[in-house]
């Protein structure tokens, strides 16, 4: 048995876990540490700019591959720029492991130097937290933090170190355990055949079926599944923010986005439908409005998720099945197959035809500005049809999010990364590098705003170090666009504190200084033939300013407290 | 409607702020709590009460089941089961009015566990409700300081909260 530090012992147990990279910022109750890392050529280190940074790379990783992301910062300030991160994984349930330095054993309690209670003040947004009170502790307790965020409902986990843990000078014996057994947690795995019978009932009588699908089928691998069943049943489907690509954009079942940007047809099914199928979502307020006494009036609702408080949280389940969504989806689908009763073909084409009239409204359809303006939209098109819809797309949060949601038919899970729950500005360019580095041959995107990528920009530099060849599309409009959106909506056009254009950097430039390439495009005929040019650039980081309508808005728009099928269209157009 | 629940969690530090932090961060109320360690070291027992709808409650133990701490947890109102709590009361009790308060005691079944010439210390168990009437009873003028342990409770019968 090979004696060991401390913090020899926690780089070990990350390969025996099998973790190849991790993202991260040293400081003085890391030192340990990071000595050991330096040690050794397995697990490599990413060196990032800011630690919040560190966590949205781990996590742009985490979504893009589906193994957890691995994050390291020290103590103090390291530990709380990293809460963000953590909270942002927390509300997207991604698989996360966050190892925080703390002080000295015995200093803690005493406002030590860079001391901060980092397991309490992170605690409302981790699955789990463990603080390691001696080095041998350290195999267990990581291979115990890996199980919790990887299994069940995945989320962050954090692991604080005091710094005398890692004492390089006190070795120990170091064994990996093989496997973990925790009696207060268990994973649920199959769902009750019971109430998938009852489901599949309802479903097969349905005469207005619709499937709701979310983070939870791309998180639990179910995209195959939820195809095998949608298309086996004929049905209409829909996906939220968070579920984009589980289920083909391209397919002709498939009715867009739901929610308060979802698709005319989408919010319109989900309003009509007498049975609803609610697949790995969680019926969150962006999708149900704020009122949810007016949602699927009509619907018995067939819920299935694999956390149980997930169900009748906001709204009740007429049939609650609780159960990873894959082997749930297989057992349906056995079921569908054994069952005498048939999905009712006439029924179903009516509603078709009832559905194929919604989309006759062409929601989606770009009102074109002054001449010469580039619509964000059209960015976004543009983005699609050069990558041909193979890019990994991270995002932001605001308009620009939206857009790309709405515009970049995403045909396959883990494609679409983005802030959902938290909608954390500043996410999508280190998720972008998270992305990068699971997929170091891919089409790493960030559809970004001019705001949000001001959060985050200093990662600009890690990019230069690790030669990263994001594209960077921002689409500017020289102002916080969705505040700007709502602030003409709801708060009589005052723009407060929404507006900053003439203090904007010049992007291209500032790209330009890290050694980066830039690119501005101002007109709309440049916008093609200038997006080739940067997508040319296959070793290198471009930035792409692109100057957008900045009146533009995003519709359709769910109405405040109304139902589903209350929407605003257009600047004028109301349902 | 109230409701008793006791939960089986992990005798490990951090373990009961967890439990609390669920109640403030969901904003779900907490009217009384107590916690000690079990026969299995390795356990404590957490029992408290919290009022809400069927659905609240719902969402209450189903996030309580979720904590890694928690082993294993039952809502007692749900069936048969005794309600406990321990109050130590000091009084006011000069002259006369050592008498009168000795008679409320024994009404109440309680016992004083302390004394000295002008006040009573008194030990009383019972349901919550009983030892608000116990209080109610002395009138206002009496009273100088109540410890109440908070809410206990354990199901009738043969059912049992254990691993």
């Amino acid at each position: 048995m090979d004696q060991l530090s401390g913090g020899e012992m926690l780089i070990r147990a990350l390969h025996d876990e099998g973790v190849e990279i991790i993202f991260g910022y040293p400081g003085g109750a890391v030192l340990h540490i990071y000595d050991a890392i330096f040690h050794q050529d397995k697990v490599e280190h990413i060196l990032v700019r800011h630690e919040q940074a560190a966590t949205h790379a781990a996590d742009g990783y985490a979504r893009s591959s589906g193994k957890p992301g691995v994050v390291l910062v020290t103590s103090g300030p390291g530990a709380t720029n990293a809460v963000t991160g953590i909270a942002t994984a927390y509300m997207d349930s991604i698989p996360m492991i966050v190892i925080s330095g703390q002080v000295d054993s015995k200093m803690i309690g005493t406002d030590g130097f860079q001391e901060t209670d980092m397991v309490g003040i992170s605690r409302p947004v981790v699955k789990h937290s463990f603080m390691v009170r001696e080095a041998q502790d350290i195999p267990h307790i990581v291979k115990k933090a890996f199980h919790i965020a990887a299994t069940g409902r995945p989320g962050p986990v954090v692991i604080d170190i005091p710094k005398d843990v890692t004492d390089p000078k006190v070795k120990q014996p170091y064994e990996y355990p093989e496997d973990i057994k925790l009696r207060s947690y268990a994973v649920p795995a199959k769902g009750h055949s019971g109430q998938i019978k009852k489901a599949v009932d309802a479903l097969l009588t349905a005469k207005r079926p619709m499937i709701y699908s979310g983070g939870g089928v791309i998180q639990g691998s179910g995209s195959r599944q939820l195809i095998e069943l949608t298309r086996k049943l004929g049905f209409p489907i829909t996906n939220t923010l968070m579920g984009l690509g589980a289920y083909p954009a391209s397919d002709e079942q498939f009715l867009g986005m739901l929610g308060m940007h979802g698709t005319y047809e989408a919010n319109m099914a989900m309003h009509y439908c007498d049975v609803l199928l609610g697949i790995g979502a969680r019926f969150d307020d962006r999708v149900t409005n704020s009122d949810t006494s007016k949602f699927c009036p009509d619907a018995t609702i067939l819920h299935v998720d694999i956390d149980p408080a997930a169900i009748s949280k906001t709204v009740t389940a007429d049939v609650p099945i609780v159960g990873s969504v894959a082997p749930v989806l297989e057992e349906m689908i056995e079921q569908i197959d054994q069952s005498d009763k048939k999905v009712d073909k006439q029924a179903l084409e009516v509603w078709w035809n009832q559905i194929d009239k919604w989309r006759e409204k062409d929601c989606l359809k770009v009102t074109p500005s002054a001449e010469g303006i580039i619509m964000p939209q059209d960015a976004v098109k543009a983005v699609f049809e050069i990558t041909k819809g193979e890019a990994y797309v991270s995002s932001d949060v605001g308009q620009h999010q939206m857009f790309a949601a709405q515009y970049y038919g995403f045909d396959k899970p883990r494609r679409w990364i983005n802030s959902g729950g938290l909608g954390t500005m500043g996410f999508g360019f280190p998720a972008a590098m998270g992305v990068q580095f699971a997929y170091p041959d891919a089409i790493s995107v960030c559809i970004t705003g001019e705001g949000s990528f001001l959060m985050n920009q200093q990662e600009f530099a890690t990019c230069m170090q690790y030669q990263l060849p994001i594209k960077i599309i921002c689409l500017n409009n020289q102002a916080l666009g969705m505040v700007k959106q709502w602030q003409d909506m709801q708060y009589g056009g005052r723009h407060s504190h929404s507006t900053y254009a003439e203090s904007l950097p010049d992007f291209s430039k500032l790209a330009e200084a890290y050694g980066h390439v830039g690119i501005k495009i101002e007109k709309a005929d440049e916008l093609y033939p200038k997006l080739e040019e940067a997508f040319a650039f296959k070793d290198k980081l471009v930035f792409v300013d692109v100057l957008v309508d900045p009146n533009e808005h995003v519709y359709p728009m769910a109405i405040k407290g109304g139902a589903m099928k209350d929407m605003v269209l257009s600047k004028s157009e109301r349902t | 409607m109230r409701h008793i629940i006791s939960v089986l969690m992990e005798n490990e530090p951090g373990a009961l702020s967890r439990v609390v932090g669920l109640f403030s961060q969901r904003n779900y109320n907490i009217d009384s709590l107590t916690v000690a360690p079990t026969e299995d070291q390795s356990l404590s027992r957490l029992t408290l009460t919290t009022s809400g709808d069927d659905a609240r409650i719902e969402q209450i133990t189903k996030h309580l089941n979720k904590i890694i701490d928690v082993v294993k947890l039952v809502d007692l109102t749900e069936g048969a089961h005794i309600e406990r709590e321990l109050m130590l009361i000091k009084v006011k009790a000069v002259g006369a009015q050592r008498a009168e308060v000795k008679r409320s005691v024994d009404i109440f079944r309680g016992s004083v566990v302390d004394l000295t010439a002008n006040v009573f210390t008194i030990q009383l168990t019972g349901t919550g409700d009983k030892l608000d009437a116990f209080i109610a009873a002395l009138g206002d003028n009496v009273v100088l300081e109540v410890a109440r342990t908070g809410v206990s409770g354990i199901s009738r019968g043969e059912k049992t909260l254990a691993l």
